[in-house]
């Protein structure tokens, strides 16, 4: 089967990394991209797609997906078009240890589906007090270090922590989130919030952060990169210390592209994330980010039982389930921003796979054949049967959306939709 | 982007009132036919037999999830001079000490055929959760009445505070009405905003240091000040609000001492209110930190009557609950 031949007739092929925007066949041989256009020298497909009418492109990278149970998640993904997530480390127990790393690694590899690059802990227990294993739980697959939600209070911890990673080269998440300004908030400082009475976030809690860390990171040659910014004022920082030469990027999470405080309407708990949904301007500043390359996309993905948000709006756990939401959510943001398909696709294919530092996201020649195919005109309704994932807590249940992925390949093995492959011979 | 659109989810599909949750979004004819019922109420507590019988054999359950004694007696009365039973549940110290959800604990008082919730919760849209639940549940002759989620709402208090101002002013129109302290924190002062910018006051301030007042504060309809006294000028109403305790050290305020120095009502600064103007908080109050004894127990202070409408508000909401 590894060397299966793969023919993928008559798509749209769109690849941002190449700048590949028209009707092409797509050849796959041993797993690999062998061409794209003309059939490589004594190619003979003993599989064929036909993509007439659908967009061919590489399989969508995630900056972060929390994954819970493996295999509906991982499903889930592939349901979705994504290739490659991130595995934030925030998991139970934490990734901290190079043990842990490799069983994700070898569990989620066992099941054939998407792949999953672990992000390590950056500090013990991710309590921001002692440094983890960097360089072991990089051997062991890690592929960037974070504290995803959990503050580092001492900066001093935070200071060593850039000095090592930036040691061995190794790049730093950091979700940009001032504990003591966030402190006690659930909903952006603002009208909303205050309408509702519902304790806030200052948007300082996001800046006050991204300014430390970049100082930290000019100061120690850190690569860092910002998940999940939430504000105007958050991406104008990292704008400009890109301009200035900074070694630094970031990524908005696609309900922060759709959603803004109004969304909270009465106490719904479904909008409640980390950091918080802010006001409209921010919401068209993040908009921007996106569209002109400053901030790649994720999913931030996060499954929740039902329970987790049958609670008071302050009391309910943050977080979305995205996985099969991502593509429709960002071809959405696509049509509404009047972006070319190739511009958005890159947000989530060729600029996180380079965040990642790896191989993805692209469908160069020799590279491993992930991909995805999908149908742009589709359109289908999110409700809890419709999704593959445990998590079945989104704030677009009962929302019709347009674009439906049909098939997703993985090293040129068809992992979702394989109605759709069948033998030359029948033809 | 949403879809369904988001509904007031205390009016029902007629347009009567399902459940009492807060007063924004509540139309002038309800909020004045609320007073109009407390006004027919106030004799029954002058009475000798101090009953009605509308809610006879209806149940009232007292669900307080944040004590407070002073609020659900309030409650307590109000029900039982309708002749409702009411049930006290102390829930801050039983169900969910032992892991009970809240909507656990409401399927469970729902089986023992309640008619009424009285909800008190220390985070804000707790209530609305609850009715929302009871309304997926089809169960609209179940009503719940919010006495006070976070920092949200306390509606019967914002419904009793407009009762006294009509009482003493008899028009809103042309009212200046001052909210003065801890507005960050005060579910009474966004109550009190939402009511009287329905009703048409002239003008709401509100007054208080930056750290106690919420961001964006002025797209809520208000005008913000931060000087005590060119904020009370010419005011026809001055609402007090209480600061609780553990605000009084740290970082919201330096010391009580100094709040009184800067936002205390005392006979000097009510002089610059007009001559006529009324005094209200919503107790209990802090003497000597937020309002001067000889102003609490002044001609103008209208604070004990605010107590004794109280009762009958909490009746009218009730009653009309009720169906009545």
């Amino acid at each position: 089967m590894l060397n299966a031949a793969v023919l993928i007739k008559n798509g749209r092929v769109v690849d941002p990394k190449n700048r590949v925007d028209r009707v092409a066949d797509v050849f796959i041989d041993g797993g690999r991209i062998a061409a794209v256009g003309s059939p490589p020298q004594g190619f003979v497909p003993n599989t064929v797609i036909d993509a007439r009418d659908r967009i061919v492109c590489p399989g969508l990278v995630d900056l972060s997906a929390r994954l819970g149970a493996l295999e509906p998640e991982l499903s889930a993904a592939v349901g979705g078009g994504i290739t490659v997530t991130a595995c934030p480390p925030d998991t139970q127990p934490p990734l901290d240890e190079p043990g842990l790393v490799e069983r994700l690694v070898r569990r989620s590899a066992a099941l054939g589906l998407a792949r999953v690059v672990p992000v390590g802990a950056l500090t013990q227990q991710l309590a921001g007090e002692r440094l983890a294993e960097m360089f072991s739980l990089h051997e062991a697959g890690c592929a960037a270090f974070s504290q995803v939600q959990y503050p580092i209070f001492d900066t001093q911890v935070l200071f060593r922590a850039m000095q090592y990673a930036a040691t061995f080269g190794f790049a730093i998440h950091l979700q940009a989130q001032d504990p003591y300004l966030s402190r006690d908030g659930v909903a952006h400082d603002g009208e909303f919030a205050s309408r509702r009475g519902l304790p806030g976030i200052p948007v300082c809690a996001e800046t006050v952060a991204i300014a430390t860390a970049l100082v930290l990171a000019e100061t120690t040659g850190a690569r860092l990169h910002f998940g999940r910014l939430s504000s105007a004022a958050g991406v104008a920082l990292v704008r400009k210390a890109k301009s200035a030469g900074l070694n630094v990027s970031c990524d908005v999470a696609i309900h922060h592209l759709h959603l803004s405080e109004d969304d909270i309407g009465y106490f719904d708990s479904h909008a409640r994330f980390v950091p918080p949904l802010r006001s409209a301007e921010d919401r068209s500043a993040l908009r921007d980010a996106a569209a002109d390359g400053t901030a790649a996309l994720c999913s931030d993905h996060t499954p929740l039982d039902e329970d987790a948000k049958l609670l008071p709006f302050p009391d309910a756990s943050p977080g979305a389930s995205a996985l099969e939401l991502f593509l429709p959510l960002t071809l959405k943001w696509a049509e509404e921003s009047a972006l070319p398909l190739e511009t958005a696709l890159a947000r989530v294919t060729c600029d996180p796979a380079r965040i990642l530092g790896i191989d993805a996201g692209e469908l160069t020649v020799g590279r491993a054949a992930d991909l995805c195919i999908f149908d742009p005109a589709e359109t289908w309704r999110v409700s809890a049967e419709t999704l593959c994932s445990d998590g079945k807590n989104t704030p677009f249940l009962g929302v019709e959306l347009t674009g439906r992925v049909k098939a997703t390949l993985i090293e040129g093995r068809v992992v979702f939709g394989d109605d759709l492959a069948f033998d030359p011979n029948v033809l | 982007m949403r879809n369904p659109p988001l509904s007031n989810p205390q009016i029902g599909a007629d347009g009567a009132l399902t459940h009492l949750l807060s007063t924004e979004g509540l139309p002038r004819e309800i909020l004045l036919n609320i007073l109009d019922t407390a006004s027919s109420f106030l004799e029954v507590s002058d009475r000798d037999v101090k009953k009605v019988p509308l809610l006879r054999g209806k149940s009232v359950f007292n669900l307080f999830f944040e004590n407070s004694t002073r609020t659900r007696t309030t409650f307590e009365i109000a029900a039982k001079r309708l002749s409702a039973d009411v049930i006290n549940l102390d829930v801050a110290r039983s169900s969910t000490s032992k892991g009970e959800t809240l909507l656990d604990t409401v399927d469970n008082l729902v089986s023992m055929h309640a008619d009424m919730f009285v909800v008190r919760h220390i985070s804000s849209g707790a209530p609305h959760l609850i009715a929302e639940h009871l309304n997926r549940l089809g169960r609209s002759d179940i009503h719940v009445i919010n006495a006070g989620d976070g920092r949200h709402a306390h509606p019967t208090q914002g419904l009793l505070d407009i009762f006294t101002i009509r009482h003493y002013k008899k028009d809103f129109s042309g009212l200046k009405v001052a909210i003065v302290g801890d507005i960050l924190h005060s579910r009474v002062a966004r109550s009190n905003i939402h009511a009287l910018s329905t009703l048409g006051v002239a003008e709401i301030r509100v007054i208080g240091p930056q750290t106690l007042l919420p961001a964006a504060m002025e797209t809520m309809g208000v005008s913000v000040f931060l000087d005590l006294r060119a904020g009370v000028s010419d005011c026809d109403v001055i609402i007090m609000l209480r600061l609780q305790s553990e605000r009084m050290n740290g970082a919201f305020l330096p010391s009580a001492r100094e709040y009184f120095k800067c936002y205390g009502l005392t006979p000097e600064v009510l002089a610059f209110a007009r001559p006529d103007a009324i005094v209200m908080h919503p107790g209990p109050m802090n003497r000597g930190t937020e309002i001067d004894s000889e102003v609490a127990d002044g001609p103008q202070s209208v604070i004990l009557k605010q107590v004794t409408f109280g009762i009958a508000v909490r009746m009218a909401v009730m009653s009309l609950l009720a169906g009545n």
